[in-house]
């Protein structure tokens, strides 16, 4: 795969490492118990789009939010969550 | 002698010298191993997997399921090349494979006899019983019968390389539709590399007589390639085989920039595989001929007609004397001419059809070729070489021909492999009889030619052109289709799949897979292409089926009474070709696979003639042997007693160092630490530990204080690039307003601990600097110059770390020995904390909590912290969970080891007695017996208790009782010295 950095550019997905989803919101310290067992342990396993963390490890160390498809790996953004 | 007295590609002038089974043979410059054998007679190349029968030549390129050599000698000894790959060179060494005693006189060939027991699925139904025979009878007899050559069992001597590029158009193959796309996308000035397997570009061009641009084929592929090379940015690859389509443009190659010598030259690769990243592909990798069905379809001597044509135009070589030719069509017939043009006799011609055109009836009257209409091959004869062809005619008899070539005309399948990598199906086109691409092949890429069914001259020239100029459109250069190359194209019908039913009729030669069993496969309701696939084996072997796979598809269609479009074809998957497992690794092997780090001070530790040891991606000093010492264990009992009864020093630069600076550093660090960190003075030092956001402790270290707005805290060694990339998800994605920014440092500074009563005078002696204990007490931090100073310890004793420079860490280490320290390596430090009862290694396992390792008291609850919601769930807060304990061996002599269950002491050996483990284990010298830590559920109200440290895998079994995990000065009076 080759992931549009966007502070280095397109770059091979080795140079990356992946986390997982990355709309699930950390819940503020006095959430539910199931808040945060959702928070850690849920993910959804979508066929189609699903926006996950990439760590720009031998790159830029950025944590990117990246929309993949999961079916084809079609990429649809790469986005810094700071921007 | 076969050869041709004229023509061919082959270079007359010089002459090579080869040998094949001990034999020397010579071929000219341009033959292939194939060719060459083939113009010295020799047709026999090896035996079959199952049956071994004979096998030869059958193709003309690196498809071949049977012409399998063994390659070179020695280390350089590699099994299963085909020989129709294979570039002959001067000195090329040759071996046939899977027969004994000898390729003529095969004594395994009696398993042509036992057949029925070696049909579809024989392992999983003949092997069953009784079961201890498995291991001990059939996998050796069965290891020892099957497989095809040998593997050197040596290091390969030759190195291989890794190599990317990137380009605007990627052109696969160099047939005529990649030369026609080539010379389009090449003229537009976009960034061009075009692949192609063979030595030589041209394809198809090579093996047959046609015209292009009022040329012979193999002119213009010639005067194409000088036209091509002149654009500067078009790359040409030859010997290069793209193997793999991957996402986003990727692509896998591999050249073979060595296997046409006998060696690679020196300092020269042997193969380099390219990662190829384009914008746009076009795939015009040609089709490969297909075989046809009938009894004894695999005997040396039965070759494909396109063959045969390459054979005679491109190596002027005559694979038989005497030849049959089978066909349903044109392709045969062409096939005809070729023969009769080289002057070779054709005794017969089978067409399938019953009505033969007049025009090729009148070419078999001419040439004196018996014509058989509507007939098929009943059988053919021969020891190991083909004899005679059984003919039967649409009417029932059987005619014996004479022959030793029998050329077959099958039809093509187009190479359809890298299109479908990415998932999409091949689809069957019932007017071309062949599976063409997907309809959505990978994004990027456009197939053209033979490759999407295009098999005519001219059509295939033109589709080349425009795909070749579309791609580079695509990818954004301004540029018009030129007038593609003009030939005549041919309305050859296409060859629709002919199979022949009967007795060993071979539908994947190379696993010897035949009519019979896939209709036993049938019978026996393995009948999903999937599933009939693996049943049989067929297309599993090193050519993946790409000239009988098709074959199979259909027999089960036939079988099925379903459609080939219903019966579907097997997923493609990379490699499409084999690939040497050393050209893939590149360089990554040995010691280059994960390249060693060394601290700064390594040299001296060597001069001391430590022992190393690999922790993580470092090389660390285990112990430092001194005379007399026979045993590591009496060093490392010296070293720990140096520590405790003096002063020793240890390398301890490999600790992860991250620095930190910023206004809300504090803030930060209490987020990711269980224990409060802002309140940490400047010049102090605390211990902290990290959990992950699920509970579990992460990892723990120290935090030290710098100044106002700058810590460094360290890691463990192997924890190091975790810890700073959960560092860097906690700041940029759950904290991005934090003023803080943080680096690793680990490499650019040398550390060293040195520890015991007297470290004091050691420390003060080195910095030249006096440090009373009220000025630098217990947890202070400082600079000194260049060096930077902590009090802490890990083995419990009085102790610093000093920190300095990378640059300056072999002198430091030095001077601290000079000054009476003894050094002590990973070993001594691992038995120190054990007698401490800090957690390391054994503990920080990934699925203790804080509590379980005795650090509860930590847990902030005055502050949000990664991990602390989820540390509060009752299950992690339960007493019975395995808890961090210290043990010692009831006789205090019996050696306790890690890994070794924690039992009551009269409960038997069962997993519901389990009660926790020895995590790390030491032989104490400060206490002069073993000891251990273990995580026992109810661990800390358990102490003085005795239980069984049962080991079952190593045979131990020992008494142990429950302390204390800290076993040396609990009240830690030594470290405040």
């Amino acid at each position: 795969m080759r992931i549009p950095c966007p502070h280095c550019g397109e770059r091979a997905s080795e140079e990356f490492s992946y986390l997982g989803a990355a709309d699930p919101l950390r819940p503020p310290p006095d959430a539910t118990a199931e808040a945060w067992h959702a928070y850690v342990f849920l993910r959804d396993n979508p066929a189609g789009n699903l926006r996950e963390f990439w760590h720009h490890v031998h790159g830029c160390r950025r944590w990117l939010i990246v929309t993949r498809d999961t079916r084809t790996h079609a990429i649809a953004a790469c986005v810094d969550p700071r921007a | 002698m076969m050869r041709l007295a004229a023509g061919g590609l082959i270079d007359r002038s010089r002459s090579v010298r080869f040998a094949f089974d001990g034999r020397v043979y010579t071929g000219h410059p341009g033959d292939t191993l194939a060719s060459a054998l083939l113009a010295n007679g020799v047709r026999l190349l090896g035996r079959s997997f199952k049956y071994h029968r004979p096998r030869g030549i059958m193709t003309a390129g690196p498809e071949d399921p049977c012409a399998l050599v063994e390659l070179r000698t020695g280390a350089r000894r590699e099994p299963n090349t085909p020989a129709t790959a294979v570039e002959l060179f001067d000195g090329l060494e040759a071996q046939s494979q899977n027969r004994f005693p000898s390729l003529r006189f095969d004594l395994m060939a009696a398993n042509g006899w036992l057949a029925p027991l070696l049909a579809a699925g024989f392992y999983y139904k003949t092997f069953m019983w009784p079961a201890g025979w498995w291991e001990r009878v059939y996998e050796p007899l069965i290891r020892r019968a099957a497989g095809l050559g040998r593997a050197s069992g040596l290091p390969d001597p030759d190195t291989y390389d890794r190599a990317h590029l990137f380009c605007d158009v990627l052109i696969i193959g160099a047939g005529p539709a990649g030369l026609a796309a080539a010379l389009a996308a090449g003229r537009s000035g976009a960034r061009v590399v075009l692949c192609e397997a063979d030595a030589r570009l041209g394809g198809r061009l090579l093996a047959e007589t046609c015209e292009i641009d009022g040329q012979p084929g193999a002119a213009w592929a010639t005067s194409t390639e000088a036209t091509l090379r002149a654009f500067p940015e078009l790359r040409v690859l030859t010997r290069t085989t793209v193997f793999g389509a991957y996402d986003h443009g990727t692509y896998a190659a591999v050249e073979r920039l060595a296997d046409h010598q006998p060696f690679p030259d020196a300092h020269q690769p042997r193969e380099r595989v390219w990662r190829i990243v384009a914008k746009r592909t076009v795939l015009a990798a040609g089709a490969v001929e297909r075989l046809v069905a009938f009894p004894g379809n695999d005997r040396p001597g039965v070759m494909l007609a396109g063959a045969v044509r390459c054979y005679l135009n491109r190596y002027a070589v005559a694979p038989g004397q005497t030849a049959v030719v089978a066909t349903g069509g044109a392709e045969g017939w062409r096939t005809v001419e070729a023969l009769a043009a080289r002057g070779i006799r054709v005794a017969a011609v089978v067409d399938r059809r019953a009505e033969v055109p007049p025009a090729q009836a009148a070419l078999a009257q001419r040439i004196g070729a018996r014509l058989f209409a509507g007939a098929r091959i009943g059988a053919t004869r021969g020891a190991t070489n083909l004899r005679t062809v059984i003919v039967e005619g649409a009417t029932g008899g059987a005619q014996r021909l004479t022959a030793d070539l029998l050329a077959v005309a099958g039809g093509w399948n187009p190479q359809v492999q890298l299109a479908c990598h990415l998932g999409g199906r091949p689809v069957w086109d019932e007017t071309r009889a062949a599976f063409l691409p997907p309809t959505t092949p990978p994004p990027g890429m456009e197939v053209a030619g033979a490759a999407a069914g295009r098999f005519g001259l001219g059509e295939s020239l033109r589709d080349g052109t425009r795909a070749g100029s579309d791609a580079a459109v695509a990818a954004g250069f301004a540029t018009t289709a030129p007038e593609p190359p003009s030939a005549p194209d041919d309305d050859t019908p296409a060859t629709p799949i002919w199979l022949m039913p009967g007795r060993k009729a071979f539908v994947d030669l190379q696993h010897d897979v035949t009519m019979d069993d896939i209709a036993l496969a049938h019978r026996e309701g393995f009948r999903a292409v999937e599933h009939f696939k693996r049943y049989t084996t067929h297309g599993m072997a090193t050519d993946q089926g790409k000239t009988g796979g098709v074959l199979g598809m259909a027999a089960m269609a036939a079988l099925t009474g379903r459609s080939m479009a219903e019966t579907g074809t097997t997923l493609h998957r990379p490699p499409s070709t084999p690939v040497a497992i050393g050209a893939l690794a590149g360089r990554h092997r040995g010691k280059d696979f994960r390249p060693t780090r060394l601290t700064p001070g390594h040299a001296w530790a060597a001069e001391q003639g430590a022992s190393f040891v690999e922790s993580g991606v470092w090389l660390r000093a285990q112990w430092f042997p001194r005379a007399g010492e026979t045993e590591w264990q009496q060093s490392v009992d010296r070293e720990v007693l140096a520590v405790r009864n003096g002063v020793g020093v240890s390398d301890v630069s490999t600790l992860g160092k991250i620095e930190l600076a910023g206004p809300d550093g504090g803030a930060f660090l209490d987020f990711l630490y269980i224990n409060m960190l802002s309140t940490l003075p400047v010049g102090r030092v605390r211990y902290g530990a990290m959990l992950r956001e699920d509970g579990f402790v992460l990892d723990d270290g120290t935090v030290a204080r710098l100044e106002a707005e700058r810590w460094v805290i360290t890691t463990t060694t192997a924890n190091a690039a975790r810890v700073l990339a959960h560092m860097e998800f906690a700041h940029q994605v759950l904290r991005p307003n934090l003023r803080v920014a943080f680096v690793s440092v680990t490499d650019r500074w040398a550390q060293y601990a040195v520890a015991g009563k007297r470290a004091r005078e050691v420390i003060q002696a080195v910095l030249e600097h006096a440090i009373p204990d009220a000025a630098f007490p217990a947890m202070a931090c400082g600079t000194f110059g260049s060096a930077r100073l902590f009090r802490i310890s890990f083995s419990g004793e009085l102790a610093y770390e000093i920190a300095v420079p990378a640059r300056e860490g072999d002198a430091l280490v030095r001077r601290i020995v000079a000054a009476g320290a003894v050094p002590y390596g990973l070993e001594a430090l691992g038995v120190l904390r054990i007698e401490k009862g800090h957690p390391a290694g054994g503990e920080l396992n990934g699925q203790t909590t804080a509590r379980d390792l005795g650090l509860g008291r930590l847990l902030s609850a005055r502050k949000d912290f990664i991990g602390r919601a989820m540390a509060l769930r009752p299950a992690l807060l339960d007493p019975a969970r395995p808890t961090l304990v210290g043990l010692r061996p009831a006789d205090r002599r019996t050696r306790l080891r890690a890994g070794a269950h924690l039992l009551p002491r009269d409960a038997p050996a069962r997993i519901e007695h389990d009660q926790g483990w020895i995590t790390s284990a030491a032989f104490s010298p400060t206490l002069g017996h073993p000891i251990a830590l273990a995580l026992l559920t109810n661990g800390p109200a358990r102490h003085g208790e005795r239980l069984r440290a049962h080991d079952p895998v190593r045979d131990g079994e020992t008494e142990v009782d429950v302390v204390e995990p800290c076993f040396v000065d609990p009240e830690g009076l030594r470290l405040r010295g």
